[in-house]
């Protein structure tokens, strides 16, 4: 459920050049073609998706370079 | 390669080498828009080039906060060979930071030390808009082991002077611009067919015009981790921490010419108010504001390079914080160096005065091109959507 989200996130905020449903939860977003930029509003979009706030020390480029490791931030922050 | 002699630290050698030899041919270095060699004789001589090799490689075993301090000594007395050593500094560091023990790379520092070498950087690429961490040219397979690429470069600083290249490049042809490698070749290894002449505003020895840069060579001359983490942990922050030294350099031997001025002025009419004594004033606290940017952001650096993994540069806060050096600071020196200006009037105008600042104005105005402000605080804007204690 939470991936489900998370891949919704991605397809709309993600400006990735493949589909979303489709990578794999490991699949590294960056190389699949994710910008800084692109980055950025995928993390304020999660924010206001699952009504948390990430920490400065959380706002890394690894914390954000896959489903699963977006995915394991979001369960330090609660989420379920 | 004579080493340092024992007793007199790395911070006075480059002291002696900025006064002795740095400060001499600073005049000739800027009007010829040549190279300092002659500095840079001096500090191969004096094992410089290496202070940032550790010392069972047989390098110096210095960190950041020594090539910070060495740049801005050098800054102060020739703001072009300030900035060549702190360029190289910053290529040394990221090798020696990021290069996981690799056997080749190990080797290759040991032959720094020993041959003093220096390195260039090819970061910048026609295409990206000033975007260097995106690139277009990518390593190619060719016959065998070996690995090409071909980079259209619109600035190499001293890459006619280097002996080895430092260059950004894709992964693979197939890679996407974001992925990316760093490469070192030697001189031997690339061809490079100069695009353009070079006669600038500033930082004339500098050296920087455009070239095609070929090269072929082996894998193992790759660096180990992905230049996201090399760019994030060293190359941005050291390069703003490194840069920003020099450009303090130089605008604090403006303040000191400017202030030099005043004294004379006094000097010759004791008692008699010196109403540019009142401006020089004015310039000591845009100086202090100058100096407060860049030394608490060093304070930071090494805060931060402690943290377990260094997770505390990897985080978008700490990108703000250097990102922030690289502006303040480089609209800041020539602010200080036109202040100074004023309060030397004509004589400092002038280029052949002791009070002239016309070259640490120039010099100082790169400061907001080298990665341009505006790019930087486009990418600032993104960031602070985001972070949360600025």
């Amino acid at each position: 459920m939470k991936d489900e989200r998370i891949r919704k996130v991605l397809a709309t905020h993600g400006r990735l050049p493949v589909e979303a449903a489709g990578l794999p939860d490991d699949a590294n977003l960056y190389s699949a073609g994710m910008t800084s930029h692109a980055s950025v509003n995928v993390m304020l979009a999660l924010e206001e998706e699952f009504d948390v706030e990430f920490p400065d020390e959380m706002l890394t480029r690894s914390a954000f370079e896959s489903i699963d490791s977006i995915s394991a931030a979001l369960t330090t922050l609660g989420v379920e | 390669m004579a080493t340092v002699d024992a007793g007199v630290t790395f911070a006075e050698e480059i002291s002696r080498i900025a006064d002795e030899v740095a400060a001499v041919h600073a005049d000739s270095v800027d009007k010829d828009a040549r190279f300092p060699s002659e500095t840079f004789d001096a500090l191969k001589e004096a094992g410089a080039l290496s202070a940032l090799v550790p010392e069972h490689l047989g390098g110096g075993g210095l960190g950041i906060a020594d090539a910070a301090v060495a740049s801005f000594e050098l800054g102060r007395r020739c703001g072009a060979s300030g900035l060549v050593f702190a360029m190289h500094q910053i290529q040394v560091a990221c090798l020696v930071r990021h290069c996981d023990d690799s056997a080749w790379f190990e080797e290759y520092l040991r032959s720094l030390v020993r041959e003093q070498r220096l390195i260039a950087s090819v970061t910048s690429e026609v295409g990206t808009g000033g975007d260097t961490g995106r690139s277009i040219a990518a390593l190619t397979p060719a016959d065998g082991a070996t690995l090409t690429f071909e980079k259209q470069a619109p600035t190499v600083s001293y890459g006619a002077h280097a002996d080895d290249l430092l260059t950004t490049l894709r992964r693979s042809p197939d890679a996407d611009g974001g992925e990316q490698v760093a490469v070192l070749t030697s001189k031997e290894q690339v061809e490079l067919e100069p695009k353009g002449t070079w006669d600038p505003f500033g930082m004339r020895g500098t050296c920087s015009p455009g070239f095609v840069v070929r090269a072929s060579f082996a894998a193992e001359q790759i660096l180990p981790q992905p230049f996201s983490t090399i760019g994030s942990e060293t190359m941005v922050p050291v390069s703003h921490l490194l840069w920003s030294h020099v450009w303090l350099g130089i605008a604090t031997d403006a303040f000191e010419r400017a202030r030099a001025f005043v004294r004379a002025s006094a000097k010759r009419a004791p008692g008699e108010p010196v109403p540019a004594a009142t401006r020089l004033s004015h310039l000591m606290t845009q100086l202090s504001l100058l100096r407060g940017e860049v030394e608490s952001a060093l304070q930071e650096f090494l805060a931060a390079d402690a943290t377990p993994n260094r997770e505390r540069l990897a985080t978008m806060a700490s990108a703000l914080r250097f990102n922030n050096l690289k502006i303040a600071s480089s609209e800041q020196a020539p602010r200080v160096c036109q202040g100074a200006m004023n309060v030397c009037g004509i004589v400092g105008f002038l280029n052949n005065t002791p009070y002239s600042v016309g070259r640490h104005l120039r010099d100082t105005m790169s400061g907001a091109l080298m990665i341009a402000n505006e790019r930087i605080h486009q990418t600032n804007a993104s960031l602070l959507l985001v972070a949360k204690e600025i």
